[in-house]
């Protein structure tokens, strides 16, 4: 099936600091994203998953044109979105919404719910007058909301109901697919679940596309049918979700699988511990950009030099890493 | 049974202001004992009244608009700290019992350095000179696991990683070898594979220091992990209080269970999470009878009149629901719970 999302080597590199008050050279490039490739098919949910600073969410800013790309390719139902512009590109942007993880700081404070749910369908000029009233109606049903919300503002809201509200805006357009840029993450568990449950529901009934951006492996396993696992701008593992829940074979992937607390005091894990921090993207290491805190016990100079690829271990199983073909 | 290192009870923190929708009843008549050497976690959604209630313990709830009310007791060595003169609360605090916040950047000093930092307790309450305070601010930052601690003593906070700074907030609690350390979400804010770390430290110094842990946080995989016993928190109010194996195989209050039926787990097979409906109530307008009955899912007519005392389930295992006296009502189906 050809995909509604391509991404080809996606690139993104910021200047680095500047010498001289901010008016020098800048001393050197820090690579964001280095290089992403993936592609989701219609009607599937890919995750993006990683620490603070490994990409994930500038990838997701870049295929929203929110920032500019250094360089690779974005296609989205066949056409090259990062070429878009104008009327085009606004047409396109229809198609392609995204859901904040804050919902409090996305949403417009003196904008009523009525008002931030009117706002998309007037821009894109998809209803009017009572059709519009109806939209906002069916939407806000649609995402559990009462319409005795429709004059509420969001301060009057709790977190689990903006986020709602912000869902619902997404909606407003009909996209075809929906970027999730940790759309949980700042909510209270008993909340988080009843959001996964809506955004699942949402996926069937209204059969769309998400990609779906978190740090956290466990929720991340609730909805999604792929998983990409980031670091330091790299993808170094990508499955099947549940390919890699049962067999990670990237040693980092590991140590994030085994580092999520289990709510089950009779756990006995062995517990993979990192060493250290994660570099900074402005001084990634030389090799594979793992190797200072590798746990690998096959770990060797071929590691420290050489950048692995991310090849193909089974159907659909990418890994970056000199020894994923070994069994731990 | 052995004498507990800090008993509270009946503790309430009102927060109270002028103009608004009035008095916020944020800790409501809390109690439980902390015992030496043991991990106390206390669990609790956003709004339960945790931090406000791990805030009160050592009197730093800003007052007004808060408001510790009389009746209220956390004792200490024999003495009630709620009025005890703030001298002698001073050298408790930091010395005897001793905090980590949430926050690394926020609670550190950006103008002074991470030495200084944690010198200035061993100056003030064990009276070091400095060079002897600097030498015991670069062993703390050996003990809490920082490498080459001797140059990092002379870095300031926005030198250092965000799981650096938590190390380094520790090594500030811990330069008086506290009896009792409150960990306030001590996590919450880094990545999952430092959490790990930092985890793994509290839980070696803690044998190694024999202190208590008072552990607040909001995720029962970190309690599951790291505490004896559990008090789990709901609206101002103790809802459950359980040793964690018992917690965990059998929770006595609907609002425990539905809490774990709600975590997104890697250890079971994937399913539907069931999400308690509805939400937290607001501090100032807590439903009357039991302040969980609007999402209970057994809730029956005596819920929403009468509130429930903490009823003994078993020994040492009490939750705050009438199901305790009418297990029966157990096995009735709930009513669907609205998506």
């Amino acid at each position: 099936m050809t995909p509604l999302l391509a991404v080809g080597n996606l690139r993104k590199d910021y200047p680095g600091p500047r010498r001289w008050l901010g008016l020098g050279r800048p001393q050197h490039v820090v690579h964001a994203v280095a290089s992403v490739s993936f592609a989701i098919a219609p009607g599937e949910t890919l995750a993006l998953v990683g620490e603070s600073g490994c990409g994930k969410s500038t990838v997701a800013r870049i295929i929203l044109r929110l920032i500019p790309a250094t360089g690779g390719s974005v296609e989205f139902d066949g056409r090259d979105m990062l070429a878009l512009r104008g009327r085009e590109l606004r047409a396109l942007r229809r198609r392609l919404q995204i859901v904040f993880q804050d919902p409090y700081g996305s949403l417009n404070p003196r904008m009523t719910v009525r008002q931030t749910l009117r706002e998309p369908l007037d821009i894109h000029r998809i209803a009017t007058g009572g059709a519009r009233d109806e939209r906002v109606r069916s939407l806000l049903a649609e995402v559990g909301l009462g319409s005795e919300l429709a004059d509420a503002y969001p301060h009057e809201l709790s977190g689990g109901q903006r986020q709602r509200v912000g869902i619902a805006r997404a909606l407003a357009v009909e996209p075809a697919l929906v970027v999730c840029d940790e759309p949980v993450s700042a909510l209270d568990v008993s909340v988080q679940a009843q959001v996964l449950n809506l955004l699942a529901d949402l996926r069937a009934h209204r059969r769309l596309t998400y990609l779906f951006i978190a740090h956290d492996l466990a929720v991340v396993r609730h909805i999604a049918d792929r998983v990409a696992v980031m670091y330091l701008g790299r993808i170094v593992e990508e499955a099947p979700a549940p390919t890699l829940y049962a067999q990670p074979r990237h040693p980092y992937t590991r140590a994030l699988l085994s580092a999520v607390p289990v709510p089950d005091p009779a756990a006995q894990r062995t517990r993979v511990t990192l060493q250290g921090d994660p570099p900074s993207p402005a001084n990634a290491p030389s090799g594979c950009p793992f190797h200072p805190r590798c746990p690998h016990p096959a770990k060797n100079d071929r590691c420290r030099t050489e950048l692995p690829v991310l090849r193909e271990l089974a159907p659909a199983h990418r890994a970056a890493c000199h020894f994923a073909d070994a069994t731990l | 049974m052995t004498e507990p290192l800090l008993r509270v009870r009946d503790l309430r923190t009102y927060f109270v202001s002028a103009r608004g929708p009035g008095t916020a009843r944020a800790v409501d008549g809390v109690s439980f004992d902390l015992f030496g050497g043991e991990t106390l976690g206390i669990v609790g959604e956003s709004g339960c009244g945790k931090s406000v209630m791990s805030q009160s313990i050592l009197r730093l709830v800003p007052e007004p608009p808060g408001h510790i009310l009389p009746g209220s007791l956390v004792e200490y060595a024999g003495r009630n700290l709620l009025t005890l003169a703030p001298r002698e609360l001073r050298a408790i605090r930091g010395n005897r019992i001793a905090m980590v916040f949430q926050e690394p950047l926020t609670s550190l000093n950006p103008v002074l350095t991470v030495g200084d930092q944690i010198a200035e307790s061993a100056i003030v309450h064990q009276r070091l000179a400095r060079p002897a305070a600097r030498a015991r601010a670069i062993e703390m930052l050996q003990l809490v696991g920082i490498p080459d601690a001797a140059a990092r003593v002379d870095q300031y906070p926005h030198e250092l990683s965000g799981g650096m700074r938590q190390r380094v907030m520790i090594a500030m609690a811990l330069v008086c070898h506290p009896q009792v350390l409150i960990a306030d979400e001590p996590t919450t804010a880094l990545d999952v594979t430092i959490q790990a770390q930092i985890l793994e430290l509290l839980d070696r110094l803690q044998g190694e220091l024999a202190m208590a842990v008072l552990l607040i946080t909001h995720d029962l995989g970190i309690v599951a992990g790291q505490a004896d016993r559990v008090i789990v928190m709901y609206a101002g109010q103790v809802v459950e209080s359980a040793a964690t194996p018992a917690l965990f195989a059998h929770p006595g209050h609907p609002y425990t269970a539905g809490l774990l039926a709600s975590v997104p787990r890697l250890d079971r097979p994937r399913t539907r999470l069931e999400a308690i409906p509805g939400q937290v109530p607001a501090a100032t307008a807590w439903p009357a009878g039991c302040r969980f009955h609007p999402r209970c899912p057994y809730a029956w007519d005596r819920c929403r009149t009468a509130e429930p005392p903490l009823l003994e389930v078993r020994p040492g295992h009490a939750a705050r629901c009438w199901l305790v006296e009418e297990p029966a009502r157990r096995e009735a189906p709930p009513r669907a719970a609205p998506r």
